[in-house]
């Protein structure tokens, strides 16, 4: 059985894959890598399914031996300069490794998160059809920790065909979100306000949601409680305090503050990348005005 | 009725119905008919969210959504024939509280919340956790103003106008009546939420208050 024994494992390191959707309705979110984009590119490199499990490693930190067989793995996301006993190697990039050879990342510069794809998936117990790891649930594979022994599944029939994927680098530049107008947009005195305001990301920066600060949204009605409703991976959030939250895979299934926005789908893995600290910019795809045209039934 | 469909960004549709009954009754008839490209349907209070598997299938489920009929609410089978009946032994730390705020005494208090079946209106705060709506009105009362760092798993509550049993313990701000034994979450059942959306639930005392 080939496995990687886990040396040190960074603030915090994840099974991750492509989460368990379809749940909502007895309070389980979906889940799943942040940078999903990320995830699946590690997966290509190694040629695994596009089920198969990384880590998520956010902060880099990771550092673990091979035990028990070769492995094929790829690093991908946040640069946090992975080496093979000490030797640098490139992110987006194929490696093999041999049996007491580690693997280790350091800190990422700019970016948030890592994946390391290993050819044939974590092969972690599944909880409710997937092996992510749900922060806000509290379900699926524990958050790993050292000493831990994280087994390897059985290749797949396919091969590695690149050595290298092309990726633009994560900057820390600020970050231009693209974003829908949400569907309590009225709720706000001046929605317009949310593309408007120079936004940083706060502390409040983990897998359930992202506070950003700025000048404070107004409510139009405050005190005004809108009943509960679904909540949705992207939506942005405003509590009463006008500072938004933008929600992420492990965001609740059900949420009671208005929603202004949705931040596009293409730009969520950008955001799984935003650092606390980091500028962002909010632009409305289109006007609010052409989505709200409530259809009768 | 007036039913509109809002988009939720790219990938979710929000339908806004008039009454949680209709949310139940659309959420079950979104389920049976399973739409192409619909990965979860979400009933909240007096909406249902219905998240897609990808941008594209925005438009078609749109108007999809549009031709279908609008549901009659499910009606309440009463007493007699809930799916779930609790037992719970009322012995709540605000329980005395809540009968003041109410101005009831503790044993109108049982017997309201035991009189009249609930029903599963829609999940959140944890696995599991169900909000309980349609109960004997005279119980709708304000959550605590100072939320507990600790609810013990099964206590059962109160808060604006929902009832509800916290599956595991957590921290929590609604009004403790009580505690049950039945186990909310289970991740060793097939199944393991005990109430899921639609249900109809009772409450039954159990030993002394």
């Amino acid at each position: 059985m080939t496995v990687l024994d886990v040396l040190r494992t960074g603030p915090l390191t994840l099974v991750e894959d492509l989460g368990r959707p379809g749940l909502a309705h007895v309070g389980v979110g979906r889940s799943g890598a942040a940078d999903r984009r990320a995830h699946a590119l590690a997966n290509r490199l190694v040629a695994n399914p596009a089920d198969r499990a990384t880590l998520e490693i956010t902060l880099g930190g990771f550092s673990a031996r091979v035990r028990g067989g070769a492995v094929v793995i790829a690093v991908t996301g946040a640069d946090a300069h992975p080496a093979v006993d000490g030797i640098a190697f490139g992110l987006n990039s194929v490696r093999h490794l041999v049996p007491g050879q580690i693997l280790s990342l350091g800190s990422p510069q700019t970016g948030l998160r890592s994946y390391l794809a290993v050819r044939g998936g974590v092969d972690a117990a599944p909880v409710l059809g997937s092996r992510s790891y749900d922060t806000m649930s509290r379900i699926g594979p524990a958050p790993l920790r050292s000493g831990d022994a994280v087994r390897i599944g059985r290749a797949g029939n396919g091969f590695p065909e690149l050595e290298q994927a092309p990726v633009a680098p994560i900057t820390g530049d600020p970050v231009t979100l693209t974003v829908l107008p949400g569907p309590r947009d009225d709720w706000f005195a001046d929605p317009d306000a949310l593309v408007r305001t120079e936004w940083v990301a706060s502390d409040l920066c983990d897998r359930v949601g992202v506070r950003l600060a700025g000048a404070p949204l107004r409510h139009r009605w405050p005190g005004r409680q809108l009943p509960s409703e679904g909540a949705a991976r992207g939506a942005i959030q405003v509590p009463p305090s006008g500072q938004p939250v933008i929600f992420g895979p492990d965001h609740p299934v059900t949420g009671g503050y208005p929603v202004i926005g949705v931040v596009a789908d293409s730009d969520l893995d950008t955001l799984a990348q935003l650092r606390p600290g980091q500028q962002v910019r909010l632009r409305w795809n289109q006007s609010r005005i052409a989505a709200h045209s409530p259809v009768g039934w | 009725m007036t039913t509109s469909i809002l988009d939720y960004g790219d990938r979710a549709l929000l339908i806004e119905c008039g009454s949680t009954g209709e949310v139940l009754a659309l959420a079950q008839i979104l389920r049976d008919i399973a739409l192409p490209g619909v990965v979860d349907i979400v009933p909240g209070a007096q909406t249902v969210l219905v998240s897609l598997s990808g941008p594209r299938h925005r438009k078609p489920v749109r108007s999809l959504l549009a031709d279908i009929p609008v549901p009659a609410p499910s009606v309440s089978g009463g007493a007699e024939d809930a799916d779930v009946v609790i037992d719970v032994v009322y012995d709540g730390a605000d329980l005395a509280e809540v009968a003041e705020l109410l101005e009831m005494a503790v044993v109108d208090v049982v017997a309201a919340h035991t009189g009249t079946p609930w029903q599963v209106g829609f999940a959140g705060f944890a696995p599991g956790f169900a909000y309980l709506v349609g109960g004997d009105p005279r119980l709708a009362i304000p959550r605590r103003a100072e939320p507990r760092p600790r609810v013990p798993a099964g206590s059962v509550a109160l808060a604006g106008g929902f009832s509800g049993i916290y599956p595991r313990e957590s921290p929590g701000g609604w009004q403790i009546i009580g505690h049950t034994d039945a186990v909310l979450w289970d991740l060793g059942r097939p199944r393991p939420a005990l109430l899921t959306p639609g249900m109809w639930v009772r409450f039954r005392r159990a030993g002394s208050s």
